[in-house]
């Protein structure tokens, strides 16, 4: 069962690379990444590149195949015919460090930019009650392995580095929305949403939703329910009125 | 003089999973300066992969769960070989660690009255194990990574710097912990290593040390563990002159896939028998019922009926066997197979199909349906999982005071899987991520007060730094003189098929023999072994200095394997199948030893357990005492002194 297959590989780090052909043996039930791990062993010793679990749970060996954004790990070789030339790049929306490992640090500056959960303060360990119903819509968001290949894809930042500063991506809108649906968060995060995280941004096209590995409805369950929630907020008649006769700014 | 990176902090954390990231929280609360080293990105560690759930008796599913109960339930897994006191600790303060996780926001499943949902796993008596489906391990993780993210707003706010207490350096491997000599006594000085992306050499100056740095599953070839775990926290407290405990006991989870090869050993869940699943051999026989070891009998259910009314009311039927202890169903599969009832591809089967419906699987094992759908193209809601024995655990680790943490070497500290004592021969599933809670904060707590109580702050010495930048640079300059250059991956992939082989889940006193040649071999080998390209992001350089971890932890493994003439838990000689009760009080102690500084040799020390306290001894029946504890331990039991006139 097993044969050569063709692979182009970038190689190269900040200041330039290029693509790489290989050919390299595949056996049965094989993914991208142990072909990727077949190359360093056998033929690319110091060939860079990012992965831990090797099991579409920790989210770390994120890549572009055929220029898509995807986990090696669960990318079966299957998926591809074996005459086709099969071509791994390093995500395109990042700065790349080496070979296929990109510096994904911006998502972590993001991370950090929004307000952690706020729990109200007279509630003790042990006395939280939540119904499953309701912690089901932001456990939904908390299925997320943080692989960034919604931000890779994104086309507000793919190809718009000067996008990067306004807009917090779809992972951390998607965050913003979880604590919002949170039962227990009692932060008002619409108009940072809208403001600080850049929410208007996001035009819809659902390409986050399509690469993510998870399957988690990033568009219709987190971003549009949000973009909803800052609507009614800016929009509803009644607290515009409210703003404009109690002199409200926000 | 090589060039180095310097930092000073109060406490370095090494390893950013649930231990180590709860021991920077407690470190953080009590007012210190705390730097958290870790291998991969934050929020990548080991812990994302448990997936069952965490063992804590909050009452919540069956209310006459309680702290005794998950204690004992935990000494009966260990086989009674666990250290009582971190067992008695992990079962009081474990439900706290969990109720303590939604005030950082976490959100697990619920009951019908709003409260975390708690579901069956093997060895525990109730319902016990708090869960996210079967992502548990994912939610804690993010949970301690938000946490800590909130922490840093908050030092933000109070000193206009978020990493004025808190800072996380990723993609940072240390490989050597740096002593202060000077006075009399070793102490910790600091921790010296490389940043993975530019190969650029760092050195923490720091007081005290925490490692959390998981486990050793990296040098068995069929294993759920991902690359981190090549025990660097049991090598570096080895070098350091702290002790390693029960190092042959290895948990082979009894269920990691099977087929296709490149998948074999990716971890299915526990839970999958929790919620009902059962294992059944080629004949379609449910053969758990024939596997109930004479300790266990009359706790599991005899019956198929019985077992499946245990699964609706576990108060009106005793529990079915498929959920044994996993050192019990792992060795049931493997003997299973080799008798010929195996699956094709040399695994049993793992039925949920016909125990529930799609939509419930889906629900309740999301992760499960995917992974066999995606990997295997095997559909869990139609068809049977094939699974087999996978290298998942070590219960093994670095000999450490239950309460603080505190290993030999002063001012290191260890928590989480790296340490050992708390789960005895075999580890019950859930116990882990409980673990990583109660003893991360018990660390981190350990190493504050270390620190606050210190006069002066050992120091680092150039000499040190100097000699770690040298060792660190070795795999670069090749073999010396005319001797074959070794490639790393060569190499891993053959230490691997040797534990795999001759110190796997069942051992015996030749093939132990035979392993502890070839790691010599491997030893002289690793001398030549030869790293090609540059420092910066080099995986073939980083493979060949976790090799110098798993060699010297491979040997512990099977020094340990190969003096324990006994049958127990995670450790099965088939030259010794007995179970022996003067084993029972008996650790094996593995020091380093002689004055080679890249791989010291191994010796192998017996060391008398401590006894188990009386009023948490007279929680145990004398009857199943007697089937573990020698007469004599036995003299003071309640039961015992009540016969007497």
């Amino acid at each position: 069962m097993t044969y050569q297959a063709k692979l182009k590989v970038w190689r190269g780090d900040g200041d330039g690379g290029e693509l790489r052909d290989f050919a390299v043996d595949v056996n049965d039930g094989e993914v991208i990444l142990d072909v990727i791990h077949r190359l360093q062993a056998e033929q690319a010793p110091d060939l860079a590149v990012r992965w831990n679990c090797k099991a579409g749970k920790c989210g770390s060996c994120s890549a572009e195949i055929n220029g898509r954004p995807r986990l090696m790990c669960m990318t079966r070789m299957s998926t591809y015919d074996e005459a086709e030339t099969i071509t791994v790049t390093p995500l395109r929306a990042f700065p790349v460090i080496r070979d296929l490992v990109t510096d994904v640090s911006f998502n972590y500056e993001k991370a950090r930019e929004i307000p952690a959960f706020a729990p109200p303060k007279d509630l003790q360990p042990g006395e939280y009650r939540m119904e499953q119903i309701d912690v089901e819509r932001s456990q939904e968001f908390r299925k997320c392995i943080e692989c960034f290949l919604c931000q890779d894809v994104c086309h507000v930042v793919r190809d718009h580095e000067e996008n990067k500063k306004a807009f917090a991506g779809p992972r951390f809108l998607m965050r913003t929305a979880e604590l919002d649906m949170h039962p227990l968060d009692t932060l008002d995060r619409k108009d940072m949403a809208q403001e600080d995280l850049g929410l208007g941004y996001c035009n819809i096209t659902k390409c986050c939703t399509e690469v993510c590995p998870e399957h988690i409805k990033i568009t219709d369950n987190a971003i549009i329910p949000m973009k909803e929630r800052v609507a009614d907020r800016k929009y509803d008649p009644v607290v515009w009125l409210g703003n404009i006769l109690f002199n409200r700014t926000k | 003089m090589v060039e180095v990176e310097r930092h000073s902090y109060d406490v370095v954390v090494i390893g950013a999973g649930g231990s180590g990231l709860r021991a920077v929280i407690e470190a953080r609360q009590r007012g210190l300066k705390v730097a958290v080293v870790s291998k991969s990105l934050f929020g990548k560690a080991h812990t994302v992969m448990a997936e069952g759930g965490c063992a804590a008796a909050m009452g919540n599913a069956n209310s006459k769960d309680s702290w005794k109960v998950h204690f004992a339930d935990t000494m009966r897994g260990g086989k009674f070989l666990n250290n009582w006191r971190m067992a008695e600790l992990h079962a009081q303060e474990s439900a706290e660690r969990v109720w303590e996780l939604e005030t950082y926001g976490a959100l697990f499943d619920r009951t019908k009255d709003g409260r975390i949902s708690q579901r069956n796993f093997g060895g525990h008596t109730y319902p016990r194990l708090a869960h996210v489906g079967d992502r548990t391990g994912l939610e804690i993780i993010r949970t301690l990574q938000q946490k800590i993210v909130s922490l840093q707003q908050e030092d933000k706010a109070e000193l206009g710097d978020y990493e004025a207490r808190i800072k996380v350096f990723p993609e940072c491997s240390i490989t050597e912990l740096i002593l202060d000599e000077t006075g009399g006594e070793k102490r910790i000085a600091g921790a010296f290593g490389y940043w993975r992306e530019t190969g650029e050499f760092i050195l923490f100056d720091a007081p005290a040390v925490v490692l959390a740095t998981g486990g050793i599953g990296k040098s068995f070839k069929v294993s759920s563990n991902s690359w981190e775990y090549s025990g660097d926290g049991h090598a570096l407290a080895l070098r350091a002159g702290s002790s390693l405990i029960n190092m042959e006991f290895i948990q082979f989870h009894p269920t990691g896939m099977v087929w296709p090869p490149s998948v074999k050993g990716i971890l299915v869940t526990e839970g999958v028998r929790g919620d009902g699943g059962v294992l059944k051999n080629s004949e379609g026989k449910r053969f758990m019922f024939n596997y109930i070891p004479p300790v266990f009998k009359g706790q599991y259910a005899e019956t198929e009926e019985e077992a499946d009314q245990w699964l609706k009311d576990n108060d009106s039927a005793r529990r079915t066997p498929d959920l044994l202890p996993r050192d019990e169903v792992a060795r049931a599969i493997n003997t299973e197979v080799k008798a010929g009832r195996g699956s094709p591809h040399g695994g049993v089967y793992l039925d949920i199909a016909s125990r529930m419906t799609p939509e419930e699987i889906k629900r309740r094992l999301p992760s499960m349906y995917h992974q066999f759908l995606e990997l295997a193209e095997v559909d869990i809601t139609k068809d049977a999982m094939e699974v087999g024995p996978t290298c998942h655990y070590v219960m093994g680790g670095i000999e450490v005071d239950p309460d603080t943490g505190a290993a030999a070497t002063l001012g290191l500290f260890a928590a989480g899987e790296c340490s050992g004592g708390m789960h005895g021969s075999n580890r019950l599933g859930g116990n882990s991520l409980s673990d990583l809670l109660v003893f991360g904060r018990r660390a981190g707590l350990g190493a504050a007060d270390y620190v606050r109580a210190l006069s002066n702050r050992p120091t680092v010495s150039p000499a040190a730094v100097e000699s770690a930048a040298q060792l660190a640079l070795v795999p670069f300059n090749g073999p010396q003189g005319t001797a074959k250059p070794e490639n790393p991956y060569t190499l891993h992939s053959e230490l691997q098929q040797t534990m795999n082989d001759l110190v796997g889940i069942i051992r015996n006193e030749n093939e132990i023999r035979e392993a502890m040649a070839k790691l010599e071999e491997y030893k002289v080998r690793f001398r030549n072994i030869e790293s090609q390209g540059g420092r910066a992001f080099n995986p073939g350089w980083h493979l060949a200095l976790d090799m110098r971890n798993m060699l010297l932890v491979s040997e512990c493994v099977a020094k340990a394997s190969l003096a324990r003439t006994e049958s127990r838990g995670g450790h099965t000689r088939d030259d010794h199948p007995k179970m022996d009760s003067e084993w029972r009080r008996t650790l094996l102690a593995c020091r380093a030893e002689g004055d080679d500084p890249v791989v010291p040799d191994v010796t192998v020390t017996k060391e008398r357990q401590a006894p188990m306290r009386e009023d948490l001894l007279a929680q145990f029946d004398l009857e199943e005492l007697g089937k573990y504890y020698t007469d004599e331990e036995l003299a003071s039991h309640p039961g015992r002194t009540e016969e007497l006139p």
